[in-house]
């Protein structure tokens, strides 16, 4: 091969390669953030009781275990009809963590037992690990409510962002 | 064919959406006639007591509307979750008992939880009249 030739194919594959990595490494997204998502129906009905749970926090089965009862949902009835339950499945579906490419979503499906299917968020492995050096005290506060009040401490939490640089545990 | 009629007329009550206090209060009369012969109109005070009558649900707790929504209509309440609930008094929420499915959707859900069963139409009919009558 002619020197011209080999130069032009080492300019070729370090230019690619920077190309791979500022957008953000194809197949292992390392993008820290779950990605803005959005759906009328979602938003109007799992927000009326509670903080409103990006869909990039837990796997494909527990949202279809959770969806599947709504008339006893952690103790309440929060039944639908079934048009409206139909369309939130799916957007929760095609959004859940195991479609999503970013890490946040992916550590949080590895944290799952291949047999298990929670429900809260609070109870998975990856959330326990996360929040380790948060006291049970800290969470009963009534700034805070219990651990399933993200937004507390997490202001961005409806967005998706749960940043650490921007954690503010409330007094 | 009246059957049909009848049919529609219920499908087009429900899907209508925008409402007003009174409306809503008429339509749980018609249907209120209909589960009682012996009815005889909706009555504040028994909404009043409905509203804040504890009762013990099966899983032991103490239980009313009131729980929820505070003894005062006027003010907001807050859901198990600790997020805030606009207040259910037209008086302080005009938006409250103008959407027929939304009512619907809140009496099946709440009547399930604090009574455990589904409310008649009179118990709807006197919460309403209740709220609307709260200044």
């Amino acid at each position: 091969m002619k020197k011209w030739m080999q130069f032009l194919l080492l300019v070729a594959s370090v230019s690619s390669a920077g190309a791979l990595l500022a957008s953000g490494g194809g197949e292992e997204g390392d993008s820290r953030q779950l990605p803005p998502v959005a759906n009328a129906k979602w938003k109007a009905e799992c927000s009326s009781c509670h903080m409103l749970y990006h869909p990039g926090l837990l796997p494909e089965k527990s949202w279809q275990k959770l969806m599947a009862g709504l008339d006893r949902h952690f103790g309440e009835n929060a039944a639908l009809d079934a048009p409206t339950r139909d369309e939130i499945s799916r957007f929760l579906t095609a959004n859940s963590a195991d479609k999503l490419d970013n890490r946040r979503s992916r550590r949080i499906v590895q944290s799952i037992p291949a047999d298990a299917a929670p429900l809260r968020i609070s109870e998975t492995a990856y959330f326990t690990a996360k929040h380790d050096e948060i006291s049970a005290t800290t969470f009963k506060r009534k700034s805070v409510g219990s651990a399933s009040n993200c937004a507390a401490c997490h202001q961005g939490a409806e967005r998706g962002d749960f940043s650490e640089n921007k954690v503010r545990i409330p007094r | 064919m009246r059957n049909t009629l009848l049919l529609f007329g219920l499908l087009f009550s429900i899907s209508a959406l925008a409402a007003t206090p009174q409306e809503l209060l008429q339509q749980y009369g018609a249907q209120a006639k209909q589960e009682s012969a012996a009815f005889a109109g909706f009555s504040a005070d028994r909404g009043a007591s409905f509203f804040r009558t504890e009762r013990a649900d099966s899983g032991g707790r103490q239980v009313s509307c009131s729980t929820c929504h505070t003894a005062d209509p006027r003010n907001p309440g807050k859901t198990r979750a600790n997020k805030a609930i606009e207040p259910m008094a037209p008086i302080a929420n005009p938006q409250r008992f103008t959407d027929a499915a939304k009512v619907e959707k809140w009496f099946g859900r709440n009547c399930k939880d604090v009574l455990e069963r589904a409310c008649t139409a009179q118990e709807k009919g006197d919460f309403i009249q209740y709220l609307v009558n709260v200044k």
